[in-house]
């Protein structure tokens, strides 16, 4: 499989990557670990005239910690989230969404910026971006813009990314106190993508009761969305068995779900219930302990 | 496009198209076949190498990408005609049957030891996710990291004089 002919440039900085997207408009594609854009080209499904790599600048790859957010720089690979002592501690949802990605190889080159910026339905990080209420931070000509994951995720494939802008990092709000957060998944067997993810982020007041729930949900629609439902029964309430269930029956929405060789859409919609719990009860776990 | 591509200690420098994939550059510019192509869609890792010390699977990677990286594949893990402990144990556990994988089971194992000397089995096998052996069943490939593992130890045991 071979990809079809394609001009290529390195970008050695940010500036100079937003400068070279500026001058080849809607001919270029940015590259970064490739593990999202590489097989769509291969496939002919992608056919850039240009690739811009952004591959080597090395400045974009970094987990900085702040107090009340982590920033993760768009070309960190899924291995170096995986393996972050930060990442673990402040959001293990996230942690364990780069570790569910693929296989060893996959993890060492794919990016979280090419992955949001790709925007595949069946994507791991998506259920934690949003539940997280993390913001995309871009850059373009016109300088920056920091994007609410709500508003960040429009449709299968399709970003609220300008075309002449680039993801330049994400930061994830993190919460104090009895929080935590989790990930969960049913794989496709051989891609490892998701056929329903499902993170969640709880925070318990000192009764025990949920101050905070938010859950997302990845692999099921034409992109990821947020369980709302399920966080308003859930809000204010001590999780009980019982009280999980219910309120994880209504999981998820209205959601016109995904249909394929891997999942029905009745089973997808199922799997958003059962998983939705499950992330919501390793998490609530974790924030009792 | 010009690049300069090193390959187990060689370089390489060639004229290629930047739509060619690493794969093709390691086997057909540098004629290296120890690497092998099977789905060529980022599934069976048949074709994972080391680029800048990380298993990658290299038909998922332009070749312009590793302009200026060093490689390593199957060929350049013999040391003075000794075998690697990894190619090794391999050999001994009778962790092949026809041996199509084997070189990426062999370039992701050598990553895993990289990260993680002394792996239990259910490491090993999650590190195995990416790579697909249709013969053995995978249960002479642990033995044969397992193996591998205890020999590499030993090893360095002996180079620090224990």
């Amino acid at each position: 499989m071979i990809a079809q002919q394609f001009d290529y440039t390195v970008a050695a900085s940010v500036a100079e990557a937003v400068a070279l997207l500026q001058k080849h408009g809607d001919r270029a594609r940015i590259l970064a670990g490739g593990h999202s854009l590489i097989p769509m080209m291969k496939l002919r499904l992608a056919m850039p005239e240009m690739l811009i790599d952004i591959g080597r600048i090395t400045e974009l790859s970094y987990i900085k910690e702040e107090s009340s957010y982590v920033q993760i720089g768009a070309l960190t690979t899924h291995h170096a989230i995986e393996s972050s002592v930060i990442v673990q501690r402040r959001c293990p949802a996230l942690s364990e969404a780069a570790g569910l990605i693929g296989d060893i190889q996959v993890r060492n080159k794919g990016t979280i910026g090419g992955s949001i910026a790709h925007a595949d339905p069946a994507a791991d990080y998506p259920a934690s971006i949003l539940a997280f209420d993390a913001v995309v931070i871009t850059i373009g000509p016109k300088g920056e813009r920091q994007i609410p994951a709500s508003q960040f995720f429009l449709d299968l494939m399709t970003t609220a990314l300008e075309p002449n802008e680039i993801v330049r990092a994400i930061n994830v709000p993190t919460r104090t106190g009895r929080s935590a957060s989790a990930y969960v998944k049913m794989a496709q067997k051989a891609s490892g993508f998701a056929i329903c993810g499902a993170s969640a982020v709880v925070e318990l007041d000192a009764s025990g009761a949920l101050a905070h729930a938010a859950i997302g949900v990845t692999g099921v629609g034409n992109r990821a969305f947020r369980a709302t439902e399920t966080e308003k029964a859930l809000h204010g309430r001590k999780p009980t068995a019982e009280l999980l269930r219910a309120a994880c029956e209504k999981a998820a929405g209205g959601v016109s779900a995904l249909d394929d060789i891997h999942a029905s859409a009745e089973y997808r919609l199922d799997l958003v219930r059962i998983f939705a719990r499950r992330a919501l009860e390793k998490a609530i776990e974790r924030a009792g302990n | 496009m010009d690049v300069k591509i090193t390959i187990n200690g060689k370089l390489y420098e060639k004229d290629i198209e930047p739509r060619l994939l690493l794969t093709h550059f390691i086997r057909d510019a540098a004629g290296l076949t120890g690497t092998h192509v099977g789905c060529e869609t980022s599934i069976c890792g048949a074709c994972t190498v080391l680029a800048g010390g990380l298993a990658v699977k290299s038909c998922t990677m332009f070749a312009v990408q590793a302009n200026g990286a060093e490689i390593l594949t199957i060929e350049g893990m013999a040391r003075e005609g000794e075998m690697h402990p990894l190619q090794e144990s391999f050999w001994e556990e009778h962790g092949l049957q026809c041996g199509f994988c084997t070189p990426g089971m062999i370039m992701t194992c050598h990553q895993l030891l990289t990260r993680n000397p002394s792996p239990d089995e259910t490491q090993i096998r999650g590190a195995l996710d990416g790579n697909l052996c249709r013969c053995t069943g995978y249960q002479n490939i642990v033995k044969a990291v397992q193996s591998a593992a205890g020999k590499m130890k030993h090893r360095r045991g002996a180079a620090a004089g224990d």
